[in-house]
């Protein structure tokens, strides 16, 4: 096994709607799908995001498109109308998403 | 079999977009020889309240700032070969928008321009008399003594799909919903019925796909090395492609940048989504959880497998409120032992706001180091153990309830210039208004909306 950024083999937009993040997930081959789905899981993405006081993470999972959609609650300090982060719509959150590693199979 | 395809171009994804992106868009619709109709999305919840504010102003302001600049170099085009431009660019005011259009027209010599007014969005009224309930997601915010600016209801398709019946040329609405503006040309040319779930889904993918502009053709996609489009300055704007019996391509203008393919189509199909099953528009729930997706040739894209499901009764409103206000400052250290000085810096910030006995709430941004990631307390710029960065940006940002406090408080950054660390340097500082916004729901029958299509040389007098 080697360890990788998810970067290095997924794709991911974010964005908000009030104080959650949404954020998808795809794998840019197939064959990481199931790897993807086995190791990413929502707990883990949750855990990204407990500095700033999420407190829910839920994974939509869809085969058909190979895609995941991640939904976290309470993230965004406020949301658009009230943070101080510089970044209101969390849009930036994608790439931390992505700073996650999986273990990959080698060869 | 005739070529049944009806084709929707986007002009425009937020207020704020690129202003020279609907020329090709309309182009290639033109070349196409198709029927065609174009939209503009130019509503957020933050645009809709700042557009109130302008209009409190100056009663003839409120309205999309960018509509002329939009509009000057498409429509003459649109009018001859008959290609409606639908727009939501009314925000806050739209007779003080359909007026702008029609001097605009008058200027072109256009004066048998049909302007369509869609009206009845704006609800404060009801707000104001606390006869909405508040949505779930808002039910613990504690509203205090929030000062109401102005309440505006989603609206769907239906006045859009009467201004089309009107012959307009070009609709100018308030808050539509950002999806009716393409499923409106839709559900007239092709005659949907207004409760046909599954044809209604299709406009509501439609719009859903095309309503943010670029962003499903390589705009806010592409990464450098991994995800790399062609000509990221020239930005082809999407169009799509839908037939009678229920196809959706995705494309986009010809001769310009980015690219549509599965991973475009698939980043902008979930944006700003939460249960795929369950994405709620006014005029259909659409379910995208079975779609498929499929390269259908170089930058088209076929979707399959949408579905909708009924209508809610309720309409969202979304009101805004004059809320606090935000203080700002940033300074700039450098070189060696950077990290140190940027650290020490921010300590002393966050002190003088106590020292000065200033009511606010604050926050410190290393940027450079840690920022956007980052928490309101400095979780990672404050653990951060990795390299010395070369350059980092200071930023201290306060929530205050009154002007004076978030002033003084961001000017406490300006006085680093004298009184911080060794080499501190590049002071800018600011203070803006706060907007607070809240969720309502509102029975859609307790929403009438209003059409009425004139000519430019009617409303110009």
């Amino acid at each position: 096994m080697k360890t990788v950024s998810l970067h290095a083999i997924a794709h991911s937009r974010a964005g908000d709607k009030g104080n959650r993040l949404n954020m998808s997930l795809m794998p840019y081959d197939p064959a990481h799908y199931r790897l993807i789905a086995e190791q990413v899981t929502a707990d883990r993405v949750l855990a990204l995001f407990t500095h700033r006081g999420a407190t829910g993470c839920v994974r939509y999972d869809l085969p058909n498109l190979q895609a995941f959609n991640f939904v976290v609650d309470e993230v965004l300090e406020g949301g658009v109308n009230g943070s101080l982060n510089l970044d209101g719509h969390g849009k930036s959150n994608s790439f931390r998403l992505l700073s996650l590693t999986v273990e990959l199979p080698e060869g | 079999m005739a070529d049944s395809r009806f084709l929707v171009g986007n002009g425009a994804g937020f207020s704020g977009d690129r202003v020279d992106a609907p020329l090709p868009v309309l182009k290639t619709l033109i070349a196409s020889g198709l029927p065609s109709a174009m939209f503009f999305e130019t509503l957020g919840e933050r645009t809709v309240a700042l557009a109130h504010l302008e209009k409190r102003r100056d009663p003839n302001a409120g309205y999309e700032p960018m509509l002329e600049r939009l509009l000057e170099p498409i429509l003459a085009l649109a009018q001859q070969n008959g290609i409606p431009l639908l727009g939501n660019w009314g925000a806050a005011n739209p007779p003080a928008a359909a007026r702008a259009v029609a001097r605009l027209a008058m200027a072109q010599g256009l004066p048998d321009l049909r302007i369509a007014l869609v009206e009845g969005d704006d609800v404060t009224g009801l707000v104001a008399g606390g006869q909405l309930p508040v949505h779930e997601a808002d039910a613990g915010l504690d509203m205090g003594a929030w000062k109401l600016i102005a309440a505006n209801a989603y609206i769907g398709a239906e006045p859009l799909v009467e201004a089309l019946a009107q012959d307009a040329d070009v609709v100018v609405a308030g808050r539509t919903s950002d999806p009716a503006l393409a499923i409106a040309p839709l559900a007239h040319h092709f005659g949907w019925r207004l409760d046909d779930w599954d044809a209604l889904a299709l406009g509501a993918a439609t719009g859903h796909l095309l309503e943010c502009g670029s962003q499903v053709t390589g705009g806010v996609f592409w990464d450098p090395g991994f995800k790399d489009i062609p000509d990221p300055a020239n930005i082809g704007f999407p169009i799509a492609e839908v037939t009678r019996d229920g196809g959706l391509v995705i494309t986009k203008a010809a001769n310009t940048g980015g690219l549509v393919d599965l991973r475009t189509i698939k980043e902008q199909l979930l944006y700003e989504l939460h249960d795929p099953s369950h994405y709620i528009t006014p005029d259909v729930v659409l379910d995208i959880s079975q779609c498929r997706a499929e390269q259908a040739g170089q930058d088209r894209v076929a979707l399959h497998n949408l579905r909708g499901h009924a209508r809610p009764d309720t309409l969202k409103v979304t009101a805004s409120f004059e809320g606090s206000w935000l203080g700002e400052g940033e300074v700039s250290v450098a070189g060696p032992n950077a990290l140190a000085r940027a650290r020490a810096t921010a300590e002393v910030l966050l002190q003088r706001m106590k020292i000065r006995g200033l009511d606010v709430r604050a926050r410190v941004d290393l940027i450079g180091v840690a920022s956007v990631h980052d928490s309101d307390h400095g979780a990672l710029w404050r653990s951060y153990a990795g390299p010395e960065p070369e350059d980092i940006r200071i930023r201290l940002a306060v929530e205050a309830q009154s002007r004076d406090d978030a002033d003084q408080a961001s000017r406490e950054v300006l006085a680093l210039l004298c009184c911080g660390t060794a080499g501190t340097g590049g002071a800018r500082w600011r203070v803006t208004p706060r907007i607070l916004t809240r969720s309502h729901l509102v029975l859609r029958e307790r929403v009438p909306t209003r059409v009425s299509v004139r000519t430019a040389k009617e409303i110009a007098g």
